[in-house]
């Protein structure tokens, strides 16, 4: 016969004794971000920049005041200059993403989709992702010529890859249960891509869409700056080499906002687009 | 209409989940399908409508669907199936878009389903925004707006918590009783069974086999009165004897996959 097991002998109860508060101990790892602190830390940190400039800490060679590089860039919008620039980078950003992610976007739903398009398009595609599609402006010079459509073609060549990715990852990562139910109700393949299988990749596909502009910005001044007469790209470079600092660093600005301006848009289409999230 | 299972069986790879199952699902009733963890109940729940294709066997069904019937067989699944992005609404408009039906005829018959299933004031909800019992509602609405011949219910409670799981056991009798569908009803919960079943079907472990059918001879809506207590109580523990041994053995196998 087994050993009975030992019971735990009764504690006296504790009604005498004293009583102990327990303290709250799960604080912090809760960080939030807050709506007026960035913008004094950014008013701050101008201050701070144009106070150093003022006083002659930073040579102004080196680096302009912010109201030096604020006259620059105001200079630039009433001689047209400006404008002109943002309106060649516009141009070859808009069309270099528009046709990268399109296709990018074709294939990654056919990768994600089609066992025959993944097979074959998988390793290809990793192969070539790598690749620092920049490294490709020559030969799509040589291609295509100086002009606008060897800039676009590389930009588009740097959106495409990832973006394939970024949309296969994401049509793959649609829920099955969902498409087995709809399976199960007779949709026909048609809607099940429509209503299913895009809504269901939504997310993803926005998440690409966040990395390849940021690919886009980059590629954009790297191409403007290897070969183009127009651009910010060009901008800056020749900046730099006439050593007209408050220019050059008005271009860099430039390219903040042109950055920012991407992201508020992709924050609205998330916003729109994921509302039901 | 009726539902013939003859002689399945199914294997994933090396693993054989279930070994020549066959069981007629007669017009009218409800079958519970109960057995231990993995003893492939859900998967003869999914061949049976057709969506996972047998190793050996085949399905038949024998007689007509119900007037105005567009998907014979339909499921209610145990994670609910809902599409995040539509509203209560057009997760059930889902299962009738792809119908030749007038706009209007398709707002008639979502009503109705919402009104039966008393979602009409979550109709603009989205499914994030609604508990897991009301999700399961917008399941069965969307199930039954098709008027399907067969129900196939892959645990539709399981998910739920136990008061909410009442509740829904409540209504879902209620529906079936009006409407008198036709139903498969997988669970591992004998309550659910006793309560639910005209047939269960007890499955063996791994391979799943048919190892009794058990006739729940009470009629449905009398098994509430206390006079029958004694008897679902002996249904309950023979049942739960038929199983016992071998969900035991299921809890203590290590898991293949």
């Amino acid at each position: 016969m087994p050993e009975p097991v030992p019971t735990r002998p009764q504690a006296a109860p504790p009604e005498g004794e004293a009583r102990q508060r327990v303290l709250f101990r799960a604080g912090g790892f809760e960080p939030s971000a807050g709506r007026i602190a960035p913008w004094i830390a950014f008013a701050f940190i101008l201050a701070g920049w144009q106070a150093a400039s003022s006083s002659g800490i930073l040579p102004a060679l080196f680096m302009p005041s912010p109201a030096a590089v604020a006259a620059a860039l105001w200079n630039q919008v009433t001689s047209g200059t400006l404008l002109m620039n943002i309106g060649y980078s516009v141009e070859r950003i808009v069309w270099g993403w528009l046709i990268g992610s399109s296709l990018g976007l074709l294939l990654g739903f056919a990768m994600g989709m089609f066992s025959l398009a993944r097979s074959v398009g998988l390793p290809i595609v990793s192969a070539l992702f790598p690749v620092p599609k920049i490294a490709l402006l020559p030969l799509l010079i040589l291609w295509f010529g100086i002009g606008e459509p060897s800039k676009i073609a590389v930009i588009a060549l740097g959106v495409f890859f990832p973006y394939i990715i970024s949309t296969y990852t994401a049509v793959d990562g649609v829920p099955r249960n969902l498409i087995r139910m709809a399976l199960s109700f007779g949709v026909p393949t048609g809607a099940i891509v429509r209503k299913i299988v895009l809504p269901g990749a939504m997310p993803g596909i926005l998440a690409g869409f966040r990395i390849t502009t940021s690919i886009a910005l980059i590629l954009l001044v790297a191409a403007e700056m290897i070969g183009a007469r127009y651009g910010i790209g060009a901008f800056i470079l020749a900046a730099g080499n006439l050593m007209q600092t408050d220019q050059l660093v008005a271009g860099v600005a430039l390219l903040s906002i042109l950055g920012l301006i991407i992201a508020f848009i992709l924050g609205y289409l998330e916003r729109w687009l994921l509302r039901w999230r | 209409m009726d539902l013939i299972v003859e002689s399945v069986s199914h294997s994933y790879g090396e693993v054989t989940a279930l070994s020549d199952v066959s069981v007629t699902v007669r017009d009218g009733e409800t079958l519970v399908l109960i057995g231990p963890s993995g003893c492939g109940k859900s998967t003869l729940l999914g061949i049976m409508g057709g969506v996972l294709a047998p190793s050996a066997g085949r399905i038949l069904t024998r007689g007509r669907a119900p007037e105005g019937c567009l998907n014979p067989l339909t499921y209610v699944f145990q994670d609910f199936a809902l599409l995040p992005w539509r509203t209560v609404e057009g997760n059930v408009m889902l299962a009738l878009e792809h119908h030749p039906l007038s706009a209007a005829e398709r707002r008639r018959r979502v009503a109705a389903v919402l009104d039966l299933t008393g979602l009409t004031d979550f109709a603009s909800a989205f499914p994030k925004q609604l508990s897991g019992g009301m999700r399961q509602r917008v399941g069965i609405a969307r199930a039954i707006v098709v008027r399907p011949a067969v129900l196939l219910l892959d645990e539709p409670l399981s998910a739920l918590d136990a008061q909410t799981r009442e509740l829904l056991m409540e209504e879902m009798i209620a529906i079936w009783t009006r409407e008198r569908t036709t139903s498969v009803y997988v669970t591992h919960n004998l309550v659910e069974a006793i309560r639910l079943a005209d047939r269960v079907l007890v499955l063996s472990r791994r391979p799943g086999r048919i190892k009794r059918m058990v006739e729940i001879g009470v009629p449905r809506p009398e098994r509430a009165a206390p006079e029958h207590a004694a008897e679902l109580a002996r249904l309950h523990d023979e049942l739960w004897s038929l199983i016992r041994e071998e969900a035991r053995l299921a809890d203590r196998e290590i898991q293949h996959a």
